[in-house]
């Protein structure tokens, strides 16, 4: 048994953290849209996050714990220069600006000395250990959790219905999305900081246009009303391909019909409270109706 | 209470009010009625701060409305109701009215996370009260149910009762009647006079007749940004600017 | 020398607002910001390159065909994807996440069908000639560009504002309610439209592969990102910003890899992208965007 174990862990320990740090990511997302933003910013931070972590780890001999503080310090810094001008957008103009950003993140990293520039950082010390990332992802899930109960997670809901509603009930809505906005970076830059330390290099094009679309299409597909629907999302995009091995060609094109049609015919993602509420409504009425199921 | 003194709002090379002048008394509800287009929901915008007045001064309570940020009126004690709908449509009913309580909830974020009591209380007490606003609109059975699933006229109620959630000194209501059947609006009738009577004082826009002239103990009068007329109902309805602008076209319709 | 440099500006600038241009169109007309718009071009820049390797199709004519698949394929997405979103009233963001789907696929499905690998048209295809009028280096192909990206543009610009449909079609973008209860087909437009904006775009595809001739599947994305930062400097759904958009960001990239650094070539789009959203997030020409006070 523990020989099996051994062997499945070996080969797979790579594919269980990044579940982990998926969850994280589509959890980023998914705080952000619960606001009403569609920031498509959150690779960038992640990037952002991974390497700050990585040149503490492998420039200094300071402990890991810091180079997490820094993967999750240095995003925030950054999302709270970027935020307060780009969060006076809306809707799309907004995404387009943090797509914006993204790239010049990319282009930056590519074009700088210390960042290894296109090549990337290699030889990064393997510190992630399953404990960090499951202890990171329980904190962040409370933490999300308790939010969400508290006039803060209200606040988040009515902007994302109506801001001038929600402005005329006393929401502060400039500080309360530059929050999210926030708060996403941190997570998005903590799931970073984790990743570069098991996957030993990093580099410029982990962080781009396709990655953020990754994140986008984890959360919008698990759904994205409550804390489970990105979490399961995350985990069901991260173990797919490894199920679809022999797709590995088109996998990418699969990525892509899932969100369509997740688009299209369950727009509130594979977890979505209501429908299953009401399926499972149905059903009652129709047995006590005493028709045949 | 609200002072309105010489104030004008020009758009681009549009005039929407000019010279406007009035003066919301404290207590009791008063009236700001005019034909469509005159600049009613103007002079609202510019008090909740969602657009800057172009001349003159607006004062309520002795302060100064000058750019004052809309999130900031709720705390000078100012809530509003809209004239096409706003509630929260995906939240309760419940949600909806606490939200409105948002400045008065004081807890920090370690009580927000560490599940203190100053949370727990704080939560609490919001929701009572919430129940107990929903109850004065007559709404307390539907507490949980969606803001999108009641009717038009439920969801007037609910707009009501989530601005009075805000506590506010004085209540701007835009069109509190539009779209209800006559039972309902005699209902709310009696519900704003039952407002009036707990101390809160009411401004309200509106275009039905009866119901301004039955409810508002002052009314000024608004035609193409100008006020052509203030006092009680009686003036009101023998001024004979007022009747050619705005009854005149009532009684020929 | 500087008009050498402005002479490639030219060029290039007219194929981004060539691109920006259908990109525009879509999201004027139907106020959708269509994502795939990059893949279409791709596509369509492979269709002329297989019409004539394997059919051996004058080049002008390849051009042709190319832009009517181009566009046929336009008009399968908005039957498809975009239309039963627009029966159900999807949040606005839908549609652009969808179309992010679509071109995940699109893109990957050409990687699997012609390799990762650049591709050239065969040996010949390509205008040779070239002419020096006092010391400036003109190509055949860069004149063929400016004339066709302008010829188009030109024809455009004359529908919209001199027939009756683009009345109509200007009636959708303002309102499709009030258009349809003038009695405008707002359907079929909507499908004329994603029709022309995907042959413009394919169009474009052609005159990159004709003008770098090197094609391969990820040709689309970067151009996507440029089409991006055309129409927010342009203004969002204004065909004249478009046009001096692309123009400008063409002239912008041109002197910064002549007098600055090649390898900032694309910071520049995003570098202005990111000033404009700061200060005029409407664009040159766009309405400006209701400042929430």
């Amino acid at each position: 048994m523990a020989e099996w174990w051994e062997g499945f862990w070996l080969t797979y320990n790579t594919v269980v953290y990044g579940v982990g740090v998926n969850a994280l990511l589509a959890l980023s997302i998914y705080l952000t849209l619960s606001c009403g933003l569609l920031s498509m910013a959150n690779a960038a931070f992640m990037g952002i996050g991974a390497y700050a972590a990585a040149l503490i780890s492998m420039q200094t001999d300071l402990s890991f714990p810091v180079a997490l503080a820094a993967s999750a310090a240095l995003p925030a810094l950054v999302a709270m220069l970027i935020g307060i001008p780009t969060l006076r957008l809306s809707g799309v103009y907004l995404a387009m600006a943090t797509l914006g950003f993204g790239e010049v993140v990319r282009v930056s990293v590519i074009n700088l000395e210390f960042t290894g520039g296109p090549m990337g950082l290699n030889g990064i010390p393997p510190k992630t250990e399953f404990w960090h990332i499951v202890l990171i992802l329980a904190l962040t899930l409370y933490c999300l959790a308790r939010l969400r109960r508290s006039k803060i997670g209200r606040a988040f809901e009515a902007i994302k219905e109506d801001e001038i509603a929600a402005r005329l009930m006393g929401v502060n809505v400039a500080r309360y999305k530059l929050l999210a906005f926030v708060l996403g970076a941190i997570i998005a830059g903590l799931a970073g900081g984790l990743n570069a330390h098991y996957t030993f290099t990093i580099g410029p094009n982990n962080y781009g246009f396709d990655h953020a679309v990754d994140i986008l299409t984890m959360a919008v597909f698990g759904g994205t009303s409550t804390l489970i629907g990105p979490t399961l999302g995350a985990a069901i995009l991260t173990l797919l391909p490894e199920a679809l091995r022999d797709l590995n060609n088109y996998r990418l094109a699969v990525n892509g019909l899932i969100l369509i049609l997740v688009i299209l015919y369950l727009p509130q993602g594979l977890w979505d409270p209501r429908r299953i509420r009401a399926f499972w409504q149905k059903r009652r009425e129709q047995r006590t109706a005493g028709k045949v199921i | 209470m609200l002072q309105f003194d010489h104030v004008s709002k020009n758009f681009g090379g549009l005039q929407v009010l000019q010279d406007v002048s009035f003066s919301v008394p404290q207590g009791g509800i008063f009236g700001l009625i005019g034909p469509n287009g005159a600049g009613k929901t103007t002079v609202f915008n510019l008090i909740t701060g969602l657009i800057r007045k172009s001349g003159g001064a607006i004062t309520f309570n002795g302060n100064a409305l000058d750019g004052v940020a809309p999130h900031k009126i709720t705390r000078l004690g100012i809530a509003r109701t809209f004239q096409n709908i706003r509630v929260f449509k995906e939240m309760t009913l419940l949600q909806n009215v606490v939200v409105g309580m948002h400045d008065q909830l004081d807890y920090g974020v370690a009580g927000v996370l560490l599940n203190l009591a100053s949370f727990r209380q704080a939560e609490e007490r919001a929701r009572e009260r919430a129940l107990e606003l929903l109850s004065w609109v007559r709404l307390e059975h539907k507490a949980h149910a969606l803001a999108d699933s009641l009717s038009y006229g439920e969801q007037r109620k609910l707009e009501f009762a989530r601005a009075l959630a805000t506590n506010p000194k004085l209540l701007l209501l835009d069109e509190p009647v539009a779209g209800m059947n006559p039972s309902e609006k005699t209902e709310l009738m009696a519900e704003m006079i039952n407002i009036k009577q707990r101390g809160f004082s009411i401004f309200l826009i509106e275009h039905d007749m009866r119901f301004v002239m039955g409810l508002c103990d002052q009314i000024a009068v608004l035609n193409f940004g100008k006020i052509i007329a203030q006092g009680g109902p009686d003036e009101i309805k023998n001024n004979p600017e007022v009747i050619e602008a705005y009854l005149g076209k009532e009684e020929a319709a | 020398m500087l008009e050498q440099q402005l002479i490639n500006a030219l060029s290039l600038g007219s194929v981004y607002a060539l691109f920006a241009l259908g990109f525009t169109l879509v999201f004027g007309v139907l106020g959708v910001i269509n994502l795939s718009h990059g893949a279409i071009f791709m596509l369509g820049s492979y269709a002329a390159l297989l019409l004539v390797e394997q059919l051996a199709l004058p080049l002008w004519l390849a051009m042709l065909t190319a832009m009517l698949a181009a566009g046929c394929l336009g008009l399968l997405i908005d039957f498809l994807v975009l239309r039963p979103l627009r029966k159900r009233n999807a949040p606005h963001l839908a549609p652009m996440i969808a179309t992010i789907g679509v071109a995940i696929m699109l893109t990957n499905l050409a990687q699997g069908l012609f390799g990762a690998a650049n591709q050239r048209f065969p040996v010949g295809t390509i205008p040779e000639d070239s002419f020096t009028v006092k010391d400036m280096h003109v190509t055949e192909v860069q004149i063929g560009i400016v004339l066709i990206s302008f010829g188009l543009m030109v024809m455009l610009l004359a529908v919209m504002r001199r027939t009756q449909l683009g009345r109509a079609l200007r009636a959708i973008a303002e309102s499709p309610k009030a258009a349809y209860l003038l009695g405008v087909n707002v359907e079929g437009l909507f499908f004329l439209t994603s029709f022309t904006a995907a042959a413009l775009g394919g169009a474009a595809g052609v005159l990159v592969g004709l003008s770098f001739n090197a094609i391969s599947p990820f040709m689309g994305q970067p151009m996507l990102h440029k089409g991006i930062a055309v129409i927010i400097l342009g203004g969002m759904g204004d065909i004249r910003g478009a046009l001096i958009g692309g123009l400008f960001l063409g002239f912008a990239e041109v002197m910064t890899i002549a007098y600055i650094s090649s390898d900032l070539r694309d910071a520049v789009a995003f570098g202005l992208l990111f000033l404009i959203l700061l200060v005029r997030p409407s664009g040159m020409f766009g309405k400006v965007l209701e400042r929430k006070a």
